[in-house]
């Protein structure tokens, strides 16, 4: 029998422990693929964050290690400088990403360090239980924002991926979301773009996801997904920021 | 055992002379310590750098009380003078040091105006390596020849243009 | 035996750090250790190996965990503001079992202090310092030859136990300079890391963590850990004894404090008194056994630290109250003179232990001089 669809070979036969309508499960599969695409499987090292994705590392053949909250591009850093020949790469939440490692992210692009980040963008803390995280939007109700996100006491959604592509050492910088099946296939282009531009020894790469956390975010799996398109591409619009891959 | 606090003010060089004293006592085989103080003083400020020379393993590279004091400016010998032991001996840049009569009654006085003989050289830089000639000669504690040899070490190989006047300098304080 | 070389202590641990294999630093600069980052830099430039000035110490610490987890021998240096910030870290390093070296060129403290030397951090090097149950091998040199022949042999500890190892310097070790014999390395074979991150070819996925949440896993792996460091405290020891087989009063000191005081029991020996002196090499794991041992012939330790008294709490522990332990420490910078170390022994000479307890509470093993 002909096998069209099936698991990634990368990936472990566990059953993801993500809620039910979590983007998590659909960024994993997505690096999977690309993983079996570009055949790098065996030369693969991931540092998963601090955060839901934790164990991200039940789910994929592939080395890995964890890192303390939002030091994840320094670990990268340094397991991608014993190894330059390895595809190293960072999946990070925005609390591990846009608050914690704020530096570590920064400098690490900054470096042109040659790694790959996925950058998971759910505007919520997911695993401490729903508090606010830098990328949530204005009037958004968190467990710590009760009242809505008042910029004048917290300031605004900050917009990492636009900061870092003013960094010389950022290479390619796409923001995509999986909410639906048209944006899931741009997703996984963009990260095996990104994935391609390490491959080539470019500098750094980075690819947003906006991504569903319905429990937090209190809304069914349908809503969560329309409320991507109808109001956090508002603020986060979809779409290359930087792409210097062909020059 | 030969004690040496050399002091100045930051730039005159002293620590570049701690460690010649030291590589100085190295080549004559003996053990050798050399303690800069570091920090703010560094910049401007005032230096000091504490060498020893012994024929036994030294234990405690801090001198509490000199043999030699080689002192480059005032302050130096306000601040160190009284540490001198009453045998000991006071080398002094007396181009820029004055010595009262009441520290040459105590302890013995070896006055070089080194940075005039610097100026006569050519570079005001080598006052330091004036007096180390001085020294050599006073105390014996080390030979002028291992002195010189220490300068390559001292210098990196894209400054050993530097060597021949600092040659110069340390032969010219050991025949004052 | 090769040629010495005058060489400041900063540079030797760097050397060692090279001759050992290391070919990985990252660091941030820091008073009083920054000969060693830019030896390394230096170095590690002719060599091709990787140096790294990252943005924080927090980003150094983690790029070494990273270098680690990939198989590398890899180190980071500091001094102590730094090195607080580094604990986060270590901590996770101590966790995950990986292999490196630390460096403490400790200043004096609290807060950002001052860049004079210290020995305050040895609460923080020694039981602990970040969050968890954990050990750092740690290492008290008090030469320069020191410091390089145990950075060198730092880095076969941390493999070997798969441990960070921390050499705990001070502002005078890092800058005084001594005659150095740039030895050859030789070390025991040790097994390959298969554990390290390397690419999942033809093996399963190798996985470096802490985090661990089955029911009792975590516990597991604690006592694995703290199994180690048994085995550890039984291997490890290293001290110094000085004129202590016939002594009668001892002296406890590590690093730059213990030059002084070797120092002080040559004066104290010329006045007839007779000291020694036991100097830790290894500060954790602790010569406690030397220093119990010691304790039941003579009639009281002291304890020189630049600190406010640190270790003198690892010498209490050792003696159990065999004979009184007296203190002697400075702070701030302060470093304590060979004299005035002979002044607090000829003071402690002078008062009678009676009038401080009765002779029942005394240990019969306690001898006092007539």
């Amino acid at each position: 029998m002909k096998r069209i669809f099936g698991r990634p070979r990368s990936m472990t036969n566990k059953p993801f422990h993500y809620c039910p309508g979590c983007g998590h499960g659909i960024v994993h599969r997505l690096i999977g693929e690309v993983i079996d695409e570009l055949g790098i499987q065996d030369k693969t090292i991931g540092v998963p964050p601090v955060g839901c994705a934790v164990v991200m590392y039940h789910y994929f053949n592939v080395d890995m290690t964890e890192a303390a909250h939002g030091r994840t591009p320094a670990v990268a850093t340094g397991i991608k400088r014993v190894h330059p020949d390895k595809v190293v790469f960072t999946y990070q939440g925005d609390g591990d990403l846009a608050a914690i490692g704020t530096g570590e992210i920064i400098h690490a692009a900054n470096r042109g360090e040659r790694l790959t980040t996925i950058f998971v963008n759910n505007t919520v803390y997911g695993m401490t239980g729903g508090q606010m995280a830098p990328t949530t939007l204005i009037s958004q109700k968190t467990t710590t924002t009760p009242l809505g996100r008042d910029a004048r006491l917290i300031g605004y959604p900050i917009k990492i991926s636009e900061m870092l592509a003013v960094t010389d050492g950022t290479i390619y910088i796409e923001r995509v979301a999986v909410n639906k099946p048209a944006n899931i296939i741009k997703a996984k282009k963009a990260i095996k773009k990104a994935f391609q531009v390490q491959l080539e020894d470019r500098g750094f790469s980075m690819v947003e996801v906006l991504s569903q956390c319905p429990v937090n975010l209190a809304m069914t799996p349908q809503k969560a997904a329309e409320w991507i398109d109808n109001t956090l591409t508002k603020t986060y619009p979809l779409g290359v920021i930087k792409d210097k891959s062909g020059d | 055992m030969q004690r040496i606090l050399a002091a100045g003010f930051g730039g005159q060089g002293i620590v570049s002379m701690g460690k010649m004293l030291a590589c100085a006592g190295m080549k004559e085989g003996k053990h050798v310590s050399a303690l800069p103080s570091y920090g703010p003083e560094m910049r401007g400020g005032t230096a000091n750098c504490s060498v020893i020379i012994s024929e036994r393993e030294i234990a405690s590279p801090f001198i509490a009380h000199p043999d030699t004091l080689i002192v480059m400016n005032q302050a130096s010998l306000d601040k160190f003078s009284k540490l001198v032991l009453n045998d000991g001996l006071i080398i002094a840049n007396s181009s820029l040091v004055e010595i009262n009569n009441d520290i040459r009654t105590k302890t013995r006085v070896v006055e070089v105006p080194a940075n005039d003989m610097a100026i006569e050289l050519g570079n005001l830089k080598v006052a330091n390596m004036i007096v180390l000639g001085a020294f050599a000669r006073e105390t014996g504690e080390v030979k002028l020849d291992f002195l010189k040899a220490a300068l390559e070490k001292i210098f990196p190989p894209r400054r050993h243009n530097l060597i021949l006047i600092n040659v110069k300098a340390l032969d010219r304080g050991f025949k004052i | 035996m090769s040629e010495k070389v005058l060489m400041c202590g900063n540079g030797a641990i760097g050397e060692g750090a090279i001759q050992a294999g290391c070919r990985h630093y990252f660091g941030y600069p820091i008073t009083p250790q920054n000969e060693l980052t830019a030896y390394m830099a230096e170095r590690l430039g002719e060599l091709g190996g990787v140096f790294i000035q990252s943005e924080s110490e927090l980003a150094a610490i983690n790029m070494v965990f990273g270098a680690s987890a990939a198989g590398a021998r890899a180190m980071t240096s500091s001094s102590s503001p730094g090195i607080s910030l580094k604990q986060e870290g270590i901590s996770y390093i101590a966790g995950a079992e990986l292999p490196c070296v630390i460096v403490n060129v400790m200043r004096a403290g609290p807060g950002l202090g001052d860049i004079t030397p210290s020995q305050a951090d040895y609460f923080q090097a020694v039981k602990g310092g970040g969050h968890g149950d954990y050990r750092l091998i740690t290492i008290g040199p008090a030469s320069v030859q020191e410091l390089y022949d145990w950075t060198a042999r730092a880095f076969y500890l941390a493999d070997k136990y798969r441990n960070p190892v921390m050499i705990l310097g001070d502002g005078f070790l890092g800058q005084m300079m001594e005659p150095l014999e740039i030895r050859k390395i030789k070390e025991p074979k040790l097994p390959e890391k298969t554990w390290a991150l390397t690419g999942a070819k033809d093996r399963k996925a190798n996985i470096i963590r802490t985090l661990m949440l089955k029911v009792g896993e975590l516990e597991e792996h604690n006592k694995k850990i703290q199994n180690k460091y048994k085995r550890m405290e039984k291997e490890l020891i290293e001290y110094e004894a000085v004129l202590t087989d016939d002594a009668e009063i001892i002296l406890v000191a590590y690093g730059t404090c213990a030059r002084v005081c070797k120092e002080s029991v040559f004066l104290l020996r010329k006045e007839g008194i007779k000291a020694g002196l036991i100097r830790p090499i290894t500060l954790w794991p602790y010569p406690s056994a030397i220093i119990r041992k010691i304790s039941n012939n003579v009639r009281y330790v002291l304890t020189v630290e630049m600190s406010a008294g640190q270790m003198v709490e690892d010498v209490k522990l050792a003696v159990l109250g065999r004979c009184p332990v007296h203190f002697y420490g400075r702070m701030g910078g302060g470093v304590p003179t060979s004299e005035e170390i002979v002044k607090k022994v000829k003071k402690l000479e002078a008062h009678r232990p009676e009038d401080d307890q009765p002779l029942a509470g005394r240990h019969k093993g306690t001898k006092r001089k007539e």
